[in-house]
């Protein structure tokens, strides 16, 4: 089922430690449509990570609420109302195969099940279908996590989260340090969950060629705050605009506006993908 | 992990930030010294009012020293109870087979509190004020005599930095894991002292492993970079000793003083 998600005037600070960031999330507003796969994009400390951690109240905004469908995060929850919130978002944090800890494979997978109340052996069988999910098999259900190669390592990780049957998956940079091969294949992975499920994905990213892969929305965050947010091909058509965020555009992109330049034929539309880009330059008679 | 302040550095522009790391080591070592020659209430409120002078020094909010003290108040009413219950003389006011409580025994008690609570502030003061790095490089000159012992005084600096260095990412990493576990649904600090143990495994397993990794990494960098233990080597960060370096030093000279005047009062 797929859940609205809703922030409202969201302001947070972050605290590690001594040292406090004031208004990591300064009075951000957003809908995300549901079942949709919103990229988040920006400079580092834009706050970001921010933005997704404040849905599961790992940071309370001090300001304003969150609503995930019939769920809300605000300053004021009760932790186990979190809890509630937490079971039905799936949150794959930056390099998250560093939060494997259980001997075999199959107890990581089953830790989160477990913790959201589900039975042990209804916690095996999710781990089961889970590991599948993420293109493994059950024989690595009783490997050591940590005899796996870092892309496996990954994947059981991914695995641990998807098995909570999660009606929000949210990523950080799920593809980082991963080879090419290895981050093409966990993000489509991700890509098939959400059109198949018709599950809300959001994820951040810093690579602009997977935002035109995968997304159908882009959010750009700058100092705390979205300063866009809408669809993909919008977001790619205007180049100052993406210049001025200091972000990059995407390979097929760069090189329709290097053909563009070199031949004086202006192609039929904004091509994101390679594929996109081989079909006008089909249509206009370059190739 | 949060709510640790002793061994935590402050950046500021306080004049304790300022004095050099060996004066600051070496006048709180001496302060904690003589802290054990403070007999009376009098000494007591002259150790006091120096430990509030420098604690407001150093530009840090009292609420900061106040929740330094927080985690380790456990350790102190220990020692205050052992102290209390094991101390006799004066009056007695209950006695059971060695277990007595006597005025001397709550007196001492008291005293052991105080002192322990300013042991802690001292610390924290110097460490709030002094770099890490400035607080190695100082401890690795007052170390450096121990050489004609044989003590590999060189790798026990460099051991130290290297730790200190790590201790922000370890805070760092111990907060992400804690986060991805909560994710997945752990409660911290809820259930029986058996259930919240176990919900330490899933932070504690993946902090080890991810710190082996990195001391192997840290190694291996170190070893390609030509690092050699027992090489002489220059620094470079200097230490300059200043005029009100000196000058903290003859404070506690004069405190001292004060001290032992203040005994003879009562």
């Amino acid at each position: 089922m797929a859940m609205e998600i809703r922030y409202s005037n969201v302001s947070a600070d972050y605290q590690l430690g001594p040292i406090r960031t004031k208004n990591v999330l300064d009075d951000v507003n957003l809908f995300v449509k549901p079942s949709s796969f919103t990229a988040i994009v920006g400079q580092t400390g834009a706050g970001k990570s921010s933005l997704l951690k404040v849905m599961n109240g790992l940071i309370r905004p001090k300001q304003g609420e969150v609503k995930i469908g019939k769920y809300s995060v605000s300053s004021n929850n009760d932790p186990t109302s979190l809890k509630e919130v937490r079971k039905r978002i799936g949150m794959v944090f930056q390099f998250p195969e560093s939060q494997l800890f259980a001997e075999t494979v199959e107890k990581d997978i089953c830790f989160g099940p477990l913790n959201f109340g589900v039975g042990l052996s209804e916690a095996k069988e999710m781990a089961k279908t889970a590991i599948y999910q993420v293109g493994l098999d059950a024989s690595f259900l009783p490997k050591s996590p940590f005899s796996l190669s870092g892309g496996q390592k990954r994947r059981v990780a991914i695995a641990g989260i998807l098995a909570m049957k999660p009606d929000i998956l949210i990523l950080d940079e799920p593809g980082a340090g991963l080879d090419p091969i290895g981050k093409q294949e966990i993000l489509s992975l991700i890509a098939s969950w959400n059109k198949n499920n018709k599950l809300t994905t959001m994820m951040v990213t810093h690579e602009m060629d997977d935002v035109a892969k995968f997304a159908d929305d882009v959010i750009v965050m700058e100092k705390g705050k979205i300063v866009f947010h809408d669809d993909v091909r919008t977001f790619f058509a205007d180049l100052n605009q993406i210049q001025s965020w200091n972000l990059d555009i995407p390979e097929a992109r760069r090189f329709q506006l290097l053909i563009e330049e070199k031949t004086g034929v202006s192609l039929p539309k904004i091509c994101l993908t390679v594929e996109e880009l081989a079909d006008c330059l089909i249509e206009v008679g370059l190739a | 992990m949060n709510k640790l302040i002793i061994g935590r550095y402050l950046p500021g522009t306080s004049l304790l930030h300022i004095l050099d790391a060996r004066a600051k080591l070496i006048a709180g070592f001496y302060f904690i010294f003589i802290l054990f020659f403070a007999e009376d209430w009098p000494a007591y409120i002259l150790l006091w009012s120096f430990t509030f002078w420098v604690m407001h020094l150093s530009g840090v909010h009292f609420k900061t020293y106040i929740r330094g003290v927080r985690p380790l108040i456990w350790l102190i009413l220990f020692t205050v109870c052992l102290q209390v219950l094991f101390t006799a003389g004066g009056e007695i006011y209950f006695e059971w087979g060695p277990v007595t409580i006597s005025q001397f025994g709550i007196v001492s008690g008291i005293y052991i509190f105080f002192r322990f609570v300013m042991i802690i502030f001292i610390s924290t003061v110097i460490t709030l004020t002094t770099k890490p790095i400035d607080l190695t490089e100082a401890i690795h000159f007052l170390l450096k005599p121990l050489r004609i012992f044989k003590i590999p005084v060189e790798e026990i600096s460099i051991m130290l930095s290297i730790a200190l260095r790590f201790i922000p990412n370890l805070l760092d990493e111990t907060q992400k894991i804690m986060d991805a576990q909560k994710a997945r649904g752990t409660e911290f600090g809820k259930g029986s002292l058996f259930q919240q143990m176990k919900t330490l495994v899933p932070i504690f397993l993946p902090l080890f492993v991810s710190s082996l990794n990195r001391a192997e990494e840290v190694a291996n960098v170190m070893e390609v970079r030509g690092y050699q233990p027992n090489a002489r080597r220059s620094s470079f960060r200097k230490l300059r000793w200043k005029w009100a370096d000196t000058l903290s030093l003859v404070i506690m000279i004069f405190l001292t003083v004060g001290l032992l005047i203040m005994n003879t009062i009562v």
